[in-house]
């Protein structure tokens, strides 16, 4: 069926997307701009090509992607928390870093090939028509980003570390004030967005094409920090975002087949162009409105004493 | 945490000078670790990479052209991020001003245009890299979206756009279908500066750039403005100055900088429009920008720097055999430790020796 195979291969674009901007939202709600979220994931995609390539498993994938995300944000924490450095210039070094990186990494497995993996199939639960499918036959990280959302969701309003996460973010001297440790508040907060970054690069290769090429998030990680504004810095909104811009991604891929005679070249730039009339539309709105976001974001932090 | 930063009285003069070459020295001592980790001779390796290329009359003159259009941008970067304003879509603006300047190119191939082609060329790829680079600053002052982002977008569609072109309208009907337009006529080409090098005048152009910049950076009103804007922006206001229209103005500089190297890449060393023009130059330059202070001058050392990790991995690709990726790798690293030791120009690192738990515990 037409509709049931759109919906799921949106579902399938989308979940990158949605994995990298959960795991951007909770570091940028502690008043941290990670700008290298393409480098971090194309590293996770390496990696975790390579992890399953030898395992032959896709856990074992997944983690080694996520390992190398957190790996890559260990050293933008480093150098933007450690030594205070430019957020905005360290996240750029972060990506140009992890281009290389992957490259050098994924070289060898170019043109080789994994299981990809496996869908839930539940006996007739699965075989439900139009539902069936969509629900509950998705891969393992369709599931995780659902999960990562509600927990999200329900760690930054319902808990008492959300609050502090969200107090350091909108002021950090206040919270360190307070007696919060800002910084490492910060660090696991860098951390944890570097391992969602890390986990949504190795799902391109690992569930979305069972191949690894160089270069495969093609900008999918600065499309995530776009959504992160678009949503206002609030996870359910990320869920509207994200779909939406897989919908765009493979609609366009719909009408390249249609052969509509718009040249394929406009379809393919349909996403980033997407991109920046969502950040105008959605920053105009948000002039009137006051900002959404957090008050220190992207502000340079050191504790006196 | 026994290591903290405390902040300088004032900043240190020393360490400013100090800095790009020790973040350089941190870079070789890492890159000879990794050149061991893959079973290369670390010293011979770093010596293909960097010393190597300075040694041949050609590989010298390859290391001109190679910084052209790295210092042009760079310098253009540079402006911008003196104010604080971050344009990280050079690439995009260089790949529109190549197109720009191409459409005159093809339009005039093999109709005996006189010698106003190349002139025209030029103009057409600086205006179309400024505009081009006025897009996000439109969007940043008149919408309030994040010029980070929508620059970087742009990027994408003008390699799109490019595609395009010469896939479709401005192919070569000789070109055996390859994506790529007709050589250019000797009128709409840049010229060589010596017979046998591939050295051409845009190099004479990327050197004007960066003295017309360290003038107006140091001895102008604009100069000052751009200072001010980016280190104290609420003094600047009071002085009067408006930091929207230094976006729009910074953005302009550099986007019409690197729509004016586009257009000399295409018309200079290359000779034809083409997808893979350039090898990450807009990207790199922001390395080459703050490798070199965020200084003109600085800009221009930096960019031959950089240029030097180019020219070295190709070379260390037939000679090593590693991936050309390796040269990413490296500008990567080199801009992190660019970043770091610049940090302690304005911060010192001290020790904390830990303190007694008896003195901390509550009592």
């Amino acid at each position: 069926m037409i509709v049931e195979a759109i919906i799921l291969s949106v579902i399938a674009a989308s979940t990158p997307l949605l994995i990298a901007a959960a795991g951007e939202l909770i570091v940028e709600r502690s008043g941290v701009l990670n700008l290298g979220v393409e480098g971090m994931m194309i590293m996770g995609a390496a990696c975790g090509f390579a992890g399953a390539y030898f395992s032959g498993s896709t856990i074992a994938g997944a983690l080694c992607g996520i390992a190398a995300g957190t790996a890559m944000a260990f050293v933008f924490a480093a150098l933007t928390l450690g030594l205070a450095v430019n957020q905005v210039a360290t996240g750029l070094a972060l990506t140009i870093l992890g281009v290389g990186l992957s490259g050098l990494i994924g070289a060898a497995y170019v043109g080789q090939g994994i299981t990809p993996a496996p869908h839930l199939y539940i006996p007739l639960l699965t075989d439900l028509p139009l539902i069936g499918r969509i629900l509950f036959g998705q891969d393992a990280f369709v599931y995780v980003s659902a999960a990562l959302i509600g927990g999200i969701w329900w760690f930054l309003y319902r808990t008492r570390a959300g609050l502090i996460l969200r107090a350091v973010g909108d002021n950090h001297a206040s919270a360190h004030a307070l007696g919060y440790p800002v910084l490492r508040i910060r660090l696991c907060a860098v951390l944890f967005g570097g391992a969602c970054a890390g986990l949504a690069g190795a799902y391109l290769p690992l569930a979305y094409t069972p191949f690894f090429i160089p270069g495969m998030t093609a900008g999918r990680g600065w499309i995530a920090l776009a959504l992160v504004v678009f949503s206002s810095w609030r996870p359910i909104r990320l869920v509207g975002g994200a779909y939406l811009f897989g919908a765009v991604s493979i609609l366009q891929l719909h009408a390249q087949a249609l052969g509509l005679g718009i040249p394929s070249q406009l379809m393919s730039s349909l996403p980033y162009l997407a991109t920046v009339i969502v950040l105008v539309l959605i920053s105009r709105t948000r002039a009137t409105a006051g900002s959404a976001a957090p008050a220190s974001l992207g502000m340079v932090f050191v504790p006196d004493r | 945490m026994p290591l903290v930063l405390e902040r300088r009285q004032e900043r240190s003069a020393a360490i400013a000078v100090i800095s790009p070459l020790l973040a350089i020295a941190l870079t070789f001592a890492t890159m000879a670790v990794v050149f061991a980790a893959i079973g290369k001779n670390p010293l011979y390796a770093l010596y293909v990479y960097f010393v190597e290329p300075l040694t041949d009359g050609y590989t010298l003159s390859e290391l001109v052209v190679k910084a052209t259009p790295l210092v042009m941008i760079g310098v253009g970067l540079a402006l911008c991020y003196i104010a604080n304003v971050w344009n990280i879509g050079a690439e995009g603006q260089f790949t529109i001003g190549a197109v720009a300047g191409s459409w005159i190119a093809v339009a005039t191939n093999g109709t005996n245009a006189g010698h106003w082609v190349l002139p025209a060329m030029l103009a057409a790829g600086t205006v179309a890299g400024a505009l081009y680079a006025m897009i996000p600053a439109i969007c940043k002052v008149r919408f309030g979206a994040s010029e980070i982002l929508t620059s970087l977008m742009l990027v994408y569609v003008a390699d799109f756009f490019m595609d395009y072109l010469v896939r479709g309208p401005w192919r070569d009907p000789h070109g055996m279908n390859f994506p790529t337009t007709a050589d250019f006529d000797p009128v709409a080409t840049v010229p060589t500066l010596f017979d046998g090098s591939r050295v051409h005048a845009g190099s004479i152009a990327a050197l004007i750039v960066v003295m017309l910049a360290a003038v107006i950076l140091g001895r102008t009103i604009k100069g000052f403005e751009i200072r001010l804007v980016g280190a104290a922006p609420r003094a600047a206001r009071f002085a009067g100055f408006n930091a929207n229209q230094l976006v729009v103005f910074t953005f302009a500089i550099s986007g019409a900088l690197a729509g004016l190297a586009g257009i000399i890449e295409v018309a200079g060393p290359i000779g034809h429009l083409q997808p893979g023009i350039s090898p990450g130059y807009g990207f790199t330059a922001i390395i080459v920008a703050f490798l070199g202070r965020l200084n003109p001058v600085g800009v221009l050392i930096a960019g031959l720097f950089l240029a030097l990790t180019f020219i070295g991995g190709e070379s260390a690709q037939i000679a090593l055999k590693v991936p050309l990726d390796l040269t990413k790798v490296i500008q990567g690293i080199l801009l992190f430790y660019v970043l770091a030791c610049d940090s302690l120009i304005v911060y010192r690192v001290r020790f904390i020796a830990p303190q007694p738990r008896a003195a901390t515990g509550s009592a």
